[in-house]
This record gives C-alpha cells, structure tokens and sequence, in this order.
C-alpha cells in the first residue's frame, strides 16, 4: 500500500510543476504588455509602470522569474490582487468557503437522488421505471445548466415566489462568519430565522450545480449495478432466499459502490466549472464568481492564482480517490 | 503483393460490418431518434437562411418583447415572439442552429485529429516521449475544463473563433488518451506482428494497420465531445466570452435575454430549449453508437 501511495505521489509531482508552469506563463503569454492590458482604461503612470515590473519581476530573466514565482507559491506567495492589492491567497481562501458549502450541498443532492434513481433503474430494467429514470437522467446530462437556472428562477422564485434569487442570505440578518459555511454561521448566530433565509437562498443553487453529478451518478449506478447483478454470489444469495431487498441492498450495491466511488471522486473538477457558472447566475460570493469577475476585471494576479489553487485543489483529490480506490479495491494497486 | 494481401481481408469486412452496426443502432429507439433530430438539426443549420422568415439581425422597433402568436399580444408574423430590440426570434435560432453545428464539426475535427495523432504517436513512440506526452495531458486535465477555457479565451480575447480554439484545446486530452489505450491493447495482437513480418513501415503501421482497429471508441467520443463543444460554446457566449452581440449563437442569445427573464419568459425559455434539444438528441446518438459499436458488452 505505502509503495502504491509513493507510486501516485511520484505522478503528482510533474503534473503539479506542469500547473505551475502554466499559470506561470499565463501572465506572459497575453498579448501586448501585461501591465499596460491589465492597467486597461485606468491607465497607468511611467511611474507606477516602473514599480509594477519590479513588482512583477519582468526585468529579470525568465528562468529566474519562474524560480520565483515557484519558491513563493511554495510559500504560499501568489502575487496581490491588481485590484483589491490584498494577497491573492488570502482572498481565495475567504470565498472558498462559499464555493465548498453550495459544491457540498450539490454532491449530497446528487447522491442522495443519484443512487437510489440508478438502482431502482438497475433492479426494474428494461421496464417502465427504469426507461423513465434513465431519459431523465439523460436529460440532466444534456443540460445547459445555465439555461436550467433562469428557468428554475422563473418558475420558482418569479411565478411561485419560494426562494430569492441571488446571494447568499438576506440583508436582515448580520452576524460574523466565524466559519464561513452560512449554515453553521447562521445557526451559530442564534437569530430567528436567519437559518431558514441561508437554506432559501442554497436550495437553487444547489438543484442546478448538482444536476449533472446527480446525472452521472445515477447512470453510472445503474451500470455497475447492472454488472454486479449477473454475478454468480447475486444467483448464490437469491437461491438461499435472501429477500430481494437484502440481495439488491446489501450484496448488490455494497460492490456497485466502488466505481460509483470513484465517478462521484472525479466529478469535483465538473463541480467547480458548474460552479463558475451556478456563481455568476445566483451572484454566491463563491471562487468561480471570484474568477469570472477577475477576467472581466483583467485582474490577472488573481486568475493566475486562482487558476493554480484550483487546479492543485483538483489534483489533490484525484490523488485522494486513486488511493482510495486502491485501498478499497487491492487489485489495482498490483498495476 | 504483401500489401494486398493484407488490405484485402479490411475490404471484404467493411460492408458486412457497417451492416451488423446498424443493426444493432436500429435496436436502440432512442437512438434512432436523436439521429432524425440531428438530422433535422444538421439540415436547420444548412438551409437556416432559406427557410428562416426574417434576416436574424433585422430590428422591429415597434415589436418590442412581443410575445410568441399563441399568447394575447403576439401574432403569426413573428412566431415565437422577438426579443428586446425587436429581432424575430425564430429567425435568431434558426440562424444559432448554424453557429452550434459549425461549432461541433470544428472543434470535432480539430480535437480529434490532434488528439489521435498524439494517441498514435504516445502509443507507438518510447517510454519516455509517451511519458512525456500523457504528463502533458494530465496537466491539461487538472484544469476545470470550462475554467481553462474561460481563460485561454481570456487571453486570447473573446471571440466564436477563439472559443472554439479554446474548446478544442480542453477536450483534445480524452482523445489522446483513448487512442493510446486502444493502440496499447492492439499493438500486441497478432495481426500487427503479421504486418510488422511483412515489412510494414512505422507510418503504415499506425494508420493504416492500428487506427482502423481503434476508431470506434474514438467515435463515440467524437459524438460525446460535438455536444460537449455545444454546451461550452453557448457557457462561455453566456458569459460574454464566445460569440459577441448581434451574433445569433444560443448562449449568446441566453447571456442578452437575462435581464428579461421576469418580464419575457419566451427569450430565455427558447434558445436554452434548442440547445437542449440539440445536445440531448447528440447524447442519444452517442449511447446509441457505443451500443451498437460493442454488442458484446451489456447492452443497455
């Protein structure tokens, strides 16, 4: 197990320099000057043009300007914002929070609806339920989740007037986000009514960023659990006269689970591009909105970084997953 | 006479096999449906400027929001009503069918003949430069896909054209790593050893031995990635950073209607509806040809 870990940590290790490189070459890449571009409209004095290339470090040779900018991130250095001026680091990990609470709520909505729908669609096969379920699915899959917000906006808070429409709780309430996670925060803060506005405002959210997972969930399941159930032990267990319950519940599912595993693993990079989306429609203070924002403001330091953390973010659970997998499934370690 | 004696067993396949797939895609109703959808999409997008009743970009000032013809206010003249500076917006998404379908057939063709080429290549080459190459690719895969785009795009300015640049670039990896997974399992097979025998250069070998072996993987993604480039076209039109404003390109079309969305259902419901549409009867298509491509394994 330990040299199968060292093995996927031996991996990691190129990737993660490739990730840095490539936000690395980001800034450089632009076309024209980067601080004249990132200026934009605002201008800049042949002053301040000077103090931001030292700043920057483009004076100095490339190869050095990389073993820079790599020993900072190592620190945990990724440059100011162009625009707030506060430490990129910093400002991720305040909005993180928002991001992981609504991807949290979104994996848990999906499983919960995802695995159920993928077994009974496995157990009814071929039949009315599972035709149903699965052209659902199919749907889910197809849909521009974008589009599938300003319709649940409509419907729901515009013709039914249940849920607001952006943001993250209601101005009435004010407390201090000790945690960052609204749901803690507002229970924590003791205040009536300030848990039900945080779950108003995260049930919309939630449905449109976890609609694709919920999607991929629910047809991986039922294909797994599609396989497991022409085993020889399923046969064995419905032959001894377990109830179908027990042989579909416990034997079937408990196997089916392990690439289900690892789909609901690998859809975290799925989750944060929804959420680039979800963010920017529902205005939630998350990272995705952070990033859209930042590109439109050409505030370059915080997409390069952004785009570092996120992407390291990725690769760490990936890497989680593939031990995972390992661990539960000790055939895959051999390879 | 080496080599026709190893082309001519492919020849006499070919008829009997593309037989055998349409009869298994046949099987498969909804298949069969997003083909005809497709179709209809495919055929939208050729005649869009024939059949379309107004020019997509024409303003009706005095048709401000008018409602599609089966609501009070709305009239036959404009059938599904027209968007807020008046444009006819039938018109708009029979025009957007065209920017979608060139969308998909470009970055289709862009991705995979560049991923397939790499797939080959990391297949066949030594450790080390396969080594290299799938590195490469894992790197491109660590990004959200939409994110990495997004940014590309960002750097190389918003445009359709950038956009599908951008798309191609992100999707690329899934093809290169299907192709050298197909190459690795074939390559040991015996009928490339026969023709390795034979004296079959390295070039030969790939393209015209290995790849043909390899294709039908390949081609289900091809059918995954087209609805994939659709869906990411119209994201980053939505967000301002695909198709810029008159462009009739659904997302585009979706990212102007925002503001309307309590007022004027009908602009925001139909351009999200084509892409769904289009996108869902594609996906169909997909399962369908994944079934029929391997009969052996569960259908489902």
């Amino acid at each position: 197990m330990f040299k199968y870990i060292l093995s996927r940590l031996l991996t990691f290790l190129p990737t993660f320099f490739g990730v840095t490189l490539i936000s690395f070459a980001f800034i450089r890449v632009l076309p024209g000057d980067p601080i004249v571009v990132m200026a934009g409209e605002r201008g800049v004095t042949a002053e301040r043009y000077q103090e931001l290339v030292t700043q920057f470090g483009f004076d100095r040779p490339l190869i050095v300007q990389y073993g820079d900018y790599l020993w900072g991130v190592l620190q945990g250095d990724l440059g100011n914002s162009f625009v707030t001026k506060k430490p990129v680091w910093d400002e991720f990990f305040a909005l993180f929070p928002a991001t992981l609470e609504l991807s949290f709520c979104a994996m848990i909505f999906a499983v919960a609806l995802g695995l159920p729908a993928g077994v009974i669609a496995a157990v009814n096969r071929g039949k009315f339920f599972d035709r149903a379920l699965m052209s659902t699915a199919l749907i889910g899959y197809s849909m521009p989740i974008f589009w599938w917000a300003l319709l649940l906006i409509i419907v729901v808070s515009g013709w039914l007037g249940w849920t607001p429409v952006s943001g993250r709780i209601s101005l009435l309430y004010y407390f201090s986000d000790s945690t960052g996670f609204m749901l803690i925060d507002s229970l924590m803060s003791g205040q009536k009514g300030a848990f039900a506005s945080a779950v108003s405002h995260l049930i919309l959210p939630t449905i449109v960023l976890g609609t694709i997972p919920l999607a991929v969930i629910a047809r991986q399941t039922r294909s797994a659990m599609l396989e497991v159930l022409s085993e020889d032990y399923i046969r064995t267990a419905r032959a001894k006269g377990l109830s179908p319950a027990r042989v579909n519940g416990v034997h079937a599912l408990r196997n089916a689970l392990i690439p289900v595993i690892t789909v609901i693993g690998l859809s975290v990079g799925t989750l944060l591009a929804g959420a680039i989306l979800t963010e920017t429609i529902f205005s939630w203070p998350g990272i995705g909105k952070w990033m859209v924002d930042s590109i439109f403001r050409r505030d370059y330091p915080v997409v390069q970084g952004g785009l570092l953390l996120i992407a390291v973010m990725v690769m760490i659970v990936n890497l989680s997953v593939d031990v995972l997998y390992g661990y539960i499934n000790p055939k895959i370690r051999k390879r | 006479m080496t080599e026709a004696a190893h082309i001519e067993p492919v020849a006499e396949l070919r008829p009997g096999r593309l037989r055998e797939f349409w009869h298994y895609f046949r099987e498969n109703r909804g298949a069969v449906m997003g083909l005809w959808v497709f179709a209809g999409f495919v055929l939208v997008a050729i005649l869009a400027d024939l059949i379309a009743p107004y020019d997509p970009t024409q303003q009706f000032r005095g048709h401000l929001l008018q409602p599609p013809f089966w609501q009070t206010g709305g009239s036959l003249a404009f059938p599904l009503g027209t968007d807020a500076v008046g444009r006819d917006l039938l018109s708009r998404l029979l025009h957007g069918a065209r920017y979608s379908f060139y969308v998909g057939i470009v970055v289709v063709v862009i991705s995979a003949s560049g991923g397939i080429l790499l797939g080959l290549v990391a297949g066949f080459a030594p450790k080390w430069l396969d080594t290299l190459i799938m590195r490469v690719m894992d790197i491109i895969l660590a990004f959200p896909s939409l994110l990495l785009a997004l940014v590309l795009v960002a750097i190389l300015g918003p445009s359709l054209t950038n956009a599908m640049i951008a798309i191609a670039l992100v999707l690329q990896p899934h093809y290169v790593r299907l192709t050298r997974a197909s190459v690795m399992s074939e390559r040991t097979k015996d009928y490339v050893t026969a023709a390795k025998v034979t004296g079959a250069k390295l070039p030969r070998l790939m393209f015209i031995t290995v790849l043909p072996n390899c294709l039908s993987p390949i081609i289900v993604q091809g059918a995954l990635s087209f609805s994939t480039a659709i869906l990411d076209a119209a994201a980053l039109g939505f967000l301002g950073m695909g198709a810029q404003p008159p462009t009739p390109e659904w997302g585009t079309m979706l990212a102007e209607a925002r503001e309307f969305i309590l007022r004027a259902w009908w602009v925001v419901t139909f351009p999200g509806l084509a892409i769904l549409v289009t996108v869902l009867a594609i996906n169909l298509m997909g399962d369908g040809l994944r079934d029929a491509f391997d009969p052996k394994l569960k259908r489902s």
